[in-house]
Parts: structure tokens; sequence; C-alpha cells
């Protein structure tokens, strides 16, 4: 199947961005390219919608009486969550870096099912309405988790609605993880061998197990909290026989693997990154490959430890307290190849690899962090403390942002054809750094002093550090706005990219060209090398640049 | 860009572009049936796991409510829905002989099959209505002692059972959607898909009916 197309090799070749400039092209399209564009524009306006609550729940937080009422502040961070969880994080990485370079990076010409890649955008886009429409009409203020019986029973806030608007999102999470499964399985290209999978690809193909599996529990979760919602019959209330611990249980199945959907397209992004600007294989590359399936399956077996204070059994607590220390052997060795690829390669420090450093050092405080909560005698101290937020943003924002940057401006060339500003683009990772960690290192330290989360007030004594923290989301909010705003003007105004900027391996740097046409490749790609082979690099050269 | 379809030397109508050829179309068809069927299952899951909770719970208030309960219907509706299935596998088979006549009368006796299902599931929550046996403020429990704990269950047999049925609703709307393709043709012996698609769900309907059946039904008969 090496048939040349009569087009290709010609100079001013057609691409996906400039084959057809029409609306519908945009909105009808079954192009993966294009609905991962229509996937990372939608996102990020998502993002600072999340990223308004956040801005004002950091102002409430500068002086201890507060600026808002609780009220208002408990909507405040249950619309932070739920948009930054359900809207921002969860689709993030995987539909639009995933939905764009999964099916080029195994060759294929598409995903295994367009047309539903397309019916989940949509999915997400209404599921995001919907939610918005509560915002509009008041706000929900159940906390992201919903936990029952309080948004079963007593809050009077649109809990509904926004339950709808997270289950319909749902199953544009659902049909992502489908779709790539497939085409993982069924449309690699000749000598495309699971062994020979990118690491970016494994890591994808680990996160969409964890869609399938868990977001169908979660959504019949929310049935039934609206269904309760609407018949009253008690099934989570404990005035009746009901038992809200297992919501509880229900939700966190989903939820705790719902944090490795956050996280596992990350690693997959920085195991790329490091790779490439190490200028060698990444160490140990099964390891990193099966630590992320390892991630998958053992992460559903540890939803327990949000349990820990909720009147489980002690053994069942046990159990969990185990196996969360257990999911964080693949997670730590993902950390330790990468650091042992980096040793003796040759390193730059290109902007992706800026932010692949952030990556490794933030996300292993944020998993460590996640140790100390694993241990249920530490556990019981700051449950529900800020020691708890800061450990989670730094794996969601430390981590998964982070990485979501980093690959943003690592496979910009390739999705725009254009280079970014690399002076601005250092200047912004920096500043991101900074911002992030004054705005939840304090978090850690209020949280151990004792500083319960989802309180609009606090007590005086804690005023010094949650001024750190704002000042540091002030930091952070700019090193978000940079990016934006460069790389909206490199979009248009950019120096046209390489071929392959970076001099990466994989099959999108290789032989698909810059910026792709509609599909991916001029001719078959074949794949005769195991992945990142950059010792080899010297015998390679440039065929298929022009 | 249309033409650049054109590698394959025989182009068969069905075949999108993006796939080599039919054969890899049609596995990642069933593929993406059976890791939809998953979610499926995890997703009646919830149901069963709470289920399962409440049931070891209150075992006396669950056991006692399957008196309420209309097992001559359950029975039928289920000898019904392994029916249907037999006929759903039939449609299949016709499809892949290529046997439209066959295929479109084995497609009609599975949606009037599902439709005799979801008619007498009609007459059975109708049953609960007047009985008050719908949860919610007009709830009524001839034990007294096991009012809330039947409400529960109650409550999970609407949802388990109602959740079966907008399943059954949707599959019928799928085989009438095949019908109509079948009568127009749509169908050969090269190209069914969407036939083995839907023969995948139906069944898979029919299977959560098998576990539905005598965890509602029959709990309380057993002693």
């Amino acid at each position: 199947m090496s048939t040349t197309l009569p087009f290709a090799a010609t100079q001013a070749q057609p691409n996906y961005l400039n084959v057809d400039y029409g609306w519908k092209s945009w909105l009808f399209t079954t192009d993966h390219k294009r609905i991962a564009l229509l996937y990372l524009f939608s996102i990020t306006a998502f993002f600072f919608v999340g990223g308004m609550f956040a801005v004002g729940m950091r102002m409430n937080l500068l002086t201890p009486q507060g600026l808002f009422d609780h009220d208002t502040y408990n909507k405040l961070f249950t619309m932070h969550g739920i948009i930054m969880v359900f809207f921002f994080l969860v689709p993030s990485i995987p539909a639009t870096l995933g939905n764009f370079l999964v099916p080029i990076m195994i060759g294929a010409r598409d995903l295994a099912f367009p047309r539903i890649n397309l019916i989940s955008w949509y999915l997400y886009i209404i599921g995001g309405l919907v939610a918005l429409g509560a915002v509009v009409q008041g706000g929900v203020d159940t906390g992201w988790t919903f936990y029952a019986p309080f948004s079963s029973t007593y809050s009077n806030t649109h809990v509904l609605i926004t339950a709808i608007g997270v289950f319909i999102s749902g199953f544009s999470s659902i049909l992502t993880g489908l779709n790539f499964i497939v085409t993982v399985h069924k449309m690699r290209a000749p000598g495309m061998t699971w062994n020979r999978l990118p690491l970016f690809v494994w890591g994808h193909y680990a996160t969409s197990l964890i869609q399938v599996l868990g977001t169908p529990v979660v959504a019949i979760t929310l049935v039934l909290l609206a269904l309760e919602r609407f018949f009253h019959a008690g099934i989570f209330d404990p005035n009746v026989g009901g038992d809200p611990v297992l919501f509880q249980h229900l939700f966190w199945f989903y939820s705790h693997p719902a944090v490795y959907i956050m996280i596992l397209p990350g690693m997959a992004v920085i195991s790329e990154i490091v790779t490439c600007f190490s200028r060698k294989a990444i160490f140990g590359y099964s390891f990193v490959a099966i630590s992320s399936i390892a991630i998958a399956v053992l992460g559903f077996l540890v939803w327990g430890h949000h349990l820990f204070v909720a009147g489980q059994s002690m053994y069942a607590s046990i159990a969990f307290s185990f196996l969360s220390f257990v999911v964080a052997i693949p997670s730590a060795i993902k950390v330790f190849n990468w650091t042992a690829t980096m040793y003796r390669g040759s390193v730059s420090y290109d902007t992706p690899m800026l932010y692949a450093f952030g990556f490794i050092g933030l996300f292993t405080i944020g998993g460590l962090t996640g140790l100390f909560l694993a241990t249920m005698a530490i556990d019981v101290h700051v449950t529900d403390t800020y020691f708890v937020i800061a450990h989670f943003h730094y794996v969601m924002v430390g981590g998964m942002v982070m990485a979501y940057l980093g690959g943003i401006h690592f496979w910009f060339p390739k999705i725009s054809g254009r280079m970014y500003p690399e002076g601005w683009a250092k200047f912004a990772a920096l500043v991101v750094f900074v911002g992030f960690n004054l705005t939840f290192f304090p978090q850690f330290i209020l949280g151990y002093q004792g500083m319960p989360r989802r309180y609009a007030h606090y007590p005086p004594e804690f005023q010094v550090l949650n001024v750190m923290s704002t000042a540091g989301a002030s930091i952070l909010a700019v090193g978000y706005l940079i990016p934006m705003i460069y790389l909206a003007w490199a979009w248009r105004n950019g120096p046209i990219a390489p071929q392959n900027p970076w001099r990466a391996k994989g099959l999108e740097w290789e032989q698909s060209p810059t910026p792709p046409p509609t599909f991916n490749f001029d001719r078959q790609p074949v794949v005769t090398e195991p992945a990142y082979n950059y010792s080899g690099e010297e015998e390679e050269e440039v065929e298929l640049g022009g | 860009m249309a033409d650049s379809e054109t590698p394959l030397a025989v182009h068969e109508p069905e075949l999108r572009h993006h796939f080599d050829d039919s054969a890899q179309q049609f596995e990642s068809s069933v593929l993406g049936m059976w890791v939809f069927l998953v979610t499926e299952v995890l997703f009646f899951g919830g149901m069963f796991g709470a289920y399962t909770v409440y049931r070891n719970l209150y075992p006396e208030a669950f056991a006692s409510t399957s008196h309420f309960m209309n097992v001559t219907i359950g029975a039928i509706n289920t000898a019904v829905l392994i029916f249907s299935s037999f006929t759903m596998v039939l449609s299949v088979r016709s499809a892949q002989l290529g046997q439209k006549k066959a295929l479109i009368i084995f497609l009609i006796l599975t949606l009037i099959l599902g439709c005799v299902f979801l008619g007498f599931k009609y007459v059975e929550y109708h049953e609960k209505w007047v009985d008050h046996h719908v949860p919610g403020p007009g709830f009524r429990y001839e034990d007294t002692r096991y009012v809330h704990q039947a409400q529960i269950l109650f409550f999970l047999y609407f949802a388990m059972t109602g959740m079966h049925a907008i399943h059954m609703i949707v599959g019928a709307g799928l085989l009438t959607a095949l019908i109509v393709m079948a009568a127009r043709n749509r169908f050969s012996a090269a190209w069914y898909t969407p036939v083995e698609m839907i023969g995948l769900y139906w069944h898979f309907v029919d299977v959560v009916w098998i576990f539905l059946f005598p965890l509602l039904y029959l709990i309380g008969h057993t002693k």
C-alpha cells in the first residue's frame, strides 16, 4: 500500500488548515485535526471561565473576613471545581493533542470513527453550555463532588442542571476513549507494533481505558442523584435508611480513576518531550509504557482513600491505604525513567523542556504528598484542609497544565505550521512556575496548620500565607495570559516552521508534512525502527522535508 | 482532497476513506461496539452495586417486596426477550447470507417482541402506580416495618427497569431504522455492519434483563 498520491511533493501543499475556510468546513468536519482545534478553543474558553471563579476565590481569601458571603463563596469553589475538572482537565490533553496526534503517531489517516469524534465535541459543548446555564441561573453550591444527602435533599441551588451538564459531557469523554482504543488496536501502520508505539499513544490508551470503564459509573451515579432529587425516595438519605457513603463510593469509583485521566496524558506528553530534548531514547521504554497501564488498572482499586473519615470500615481503609501506596510505584517509575533519560543526554533548554522540568518537579511534590494523604494517620489530621487542595493542585495544575502547555509548545509548529517566539515562551514558562509555587506551596502549610477547605472566612493568623497565595495566583494568571497572546500572534505571524524543528523522532515529525494534509500522510507510512531511535540519528536524512 | 481515496484498486461503496479495506473497517466497528457495551456494563453496574449494598443491609425488607412484583408478567417478559434474541440472531444470519426478505421479517419480529415487552412493562408500571408503590410522597407499603427500606427497593426497581426500558426503546428505534435500511436495499452479504452492531446491542439489553428478573422478582420466593 505504498501508492504515491498525485499531488504529493509540490511546494505549496494543501494542508488541513488551508483546504477549506468556510465555517461549515469546521463545524461539520470529521477531520480529527480540525476537531482537535475545535476542542482546543472551547477548552481554553472553559479554562478561563473556571479561572475567573478561582480569581473570585483568591480575592475573597485576601482578608480573614472575606469579600463574599458564604453562599456566594460556596458557589465559586463549586463552579471552579466542576468547570476545571469536567470541562477542562478531563478533555484537555486527550481531546486536543491526543485527538490531533494519536492517529498521526500510529500512521492512520483518521480516528476509527470520525463522525463519533465530531459528536463527542458537540456533546462536550452541549454539556458545557448546560453547566454554564446553571451558572447563569445562580450557580450550584454542592462542591464538585456533589456529596449526598446535601446535593440530593438539602441544596436549593441548580444541582439538577449541573448534573445533567456533567452527565452529557461524560459521554463526550467515553466516546473519545472508545475511539482511541479502537484506533490504536485496528489502525496502526505497517511496522507500528505495540512495542514501537510512542509513549504518547500508550499514555492515551491507558487514559482511554479509564474513560471507558469509569465514566459510565459516574454517569449512573448522577442519574441516581437526579432521580433522588426528583422522587425523594431517600436512597442517599440516612434518615430513612439510605446510605450517603454509597454515593461517595460510587462517585469516587469514577472520580479517583478520573484523576489519572487528568495526569496520564500529561505524563504521555512529558515522555515525548524529555526524550526529544535529551537527544536520547527513553530509558526503559517498556517500563514507562506498562506503567501507564498499571496506573490505569491500579487506579480503579484505590477510591476508598477518599473515605477514610466517612465511616468506612477500618479494614477497608487499610486495604485502600496499601493500594494507594502501590499505585505510586508506576508513577515513580516514570519519574525515575525520565530522569535517567536526561542523564548523559545532550539536554537542551527549549520551552517544552522547561515545562517538562516544571512537570517533573511539581508532579513529584504532588505525588509524594499524595502518599502522605494515603497514610491514614496523617489523612485524618489533614482531611478537607488546604493540604489536600495543595496536593491535588500540584498534580493537576503543576502536573497536567504544565504538561498541556509544554505539549502545546512542542507541537505548535506541527499544528499551526509556524514557530512561536522562544524568548517570550521561556519567560512565560518561568512566570508560570514561580506563580504556581507561590500560589500553592503556602497552602500546604495552611493545611498542615489546620485551615479547612471550602470556608469563606478564616482566623487572622492564616492571613499572611493566604496573601502570598493570592499574590501567586495573580502571577500565575499573567503566566497563562502571555502564551495566549503570543501563540495567537504566532498563529498568523510567526516564522514558517520547518518540517521538523526539534529534529524529533516519530511519524508525526518524520513522515507527515508540517502542517499535515487532511489525510495526514502523502504516502502510506511504514515504520522500520523502534520508537525514539535517537542514537541512530546520524544516518537519518531528511527525505520528506519538502 | 477527495481523490486521495484512490489508492485502493477496488473501492467498495461503504468503505470509508480512512480504512484500508472492508475487513479492517468491520473489525473496528465490532471492537467499537464491544467497547461501548463494556461502558454499558459499568453503567448498569453502578445500579447493581447499589442494589447489592442495600440488599445486604435490608435482606428481609427486600425479600418482602417480591410478593408485590408481578412474577407472571416478569416470566412472560423474560421468555419474550429471550425469543427476541433468537429472532435477532436469525436477522444477523439472514443479513450475512444476503437474504433481504428474511432479514426484514426477522427484524420486524424482533421489533414486535420488543414492543410486547414494553407493553407488559407498561402494565406492570401501572399496577405499581395503582398500588402506591412508586417512590416519592405517595408511597405506601403494606408491611409497616419496612416502609422506608421497601421504598429504596422500589426506587432501585424503577431506576433499573426504567433504564432497561429506555435501552429497549432506543433498541426499538434502531430496529426500525434497520428495517427501513433493509427495505431500501442498503445491506448486502458484503456489508451488513449495522445489523451486526444492533444485534450485539439487543443481546446486551436482553442479558441485563436476565439479571434483573431474578434479582427484583424472585428473591422472596427462595424460602
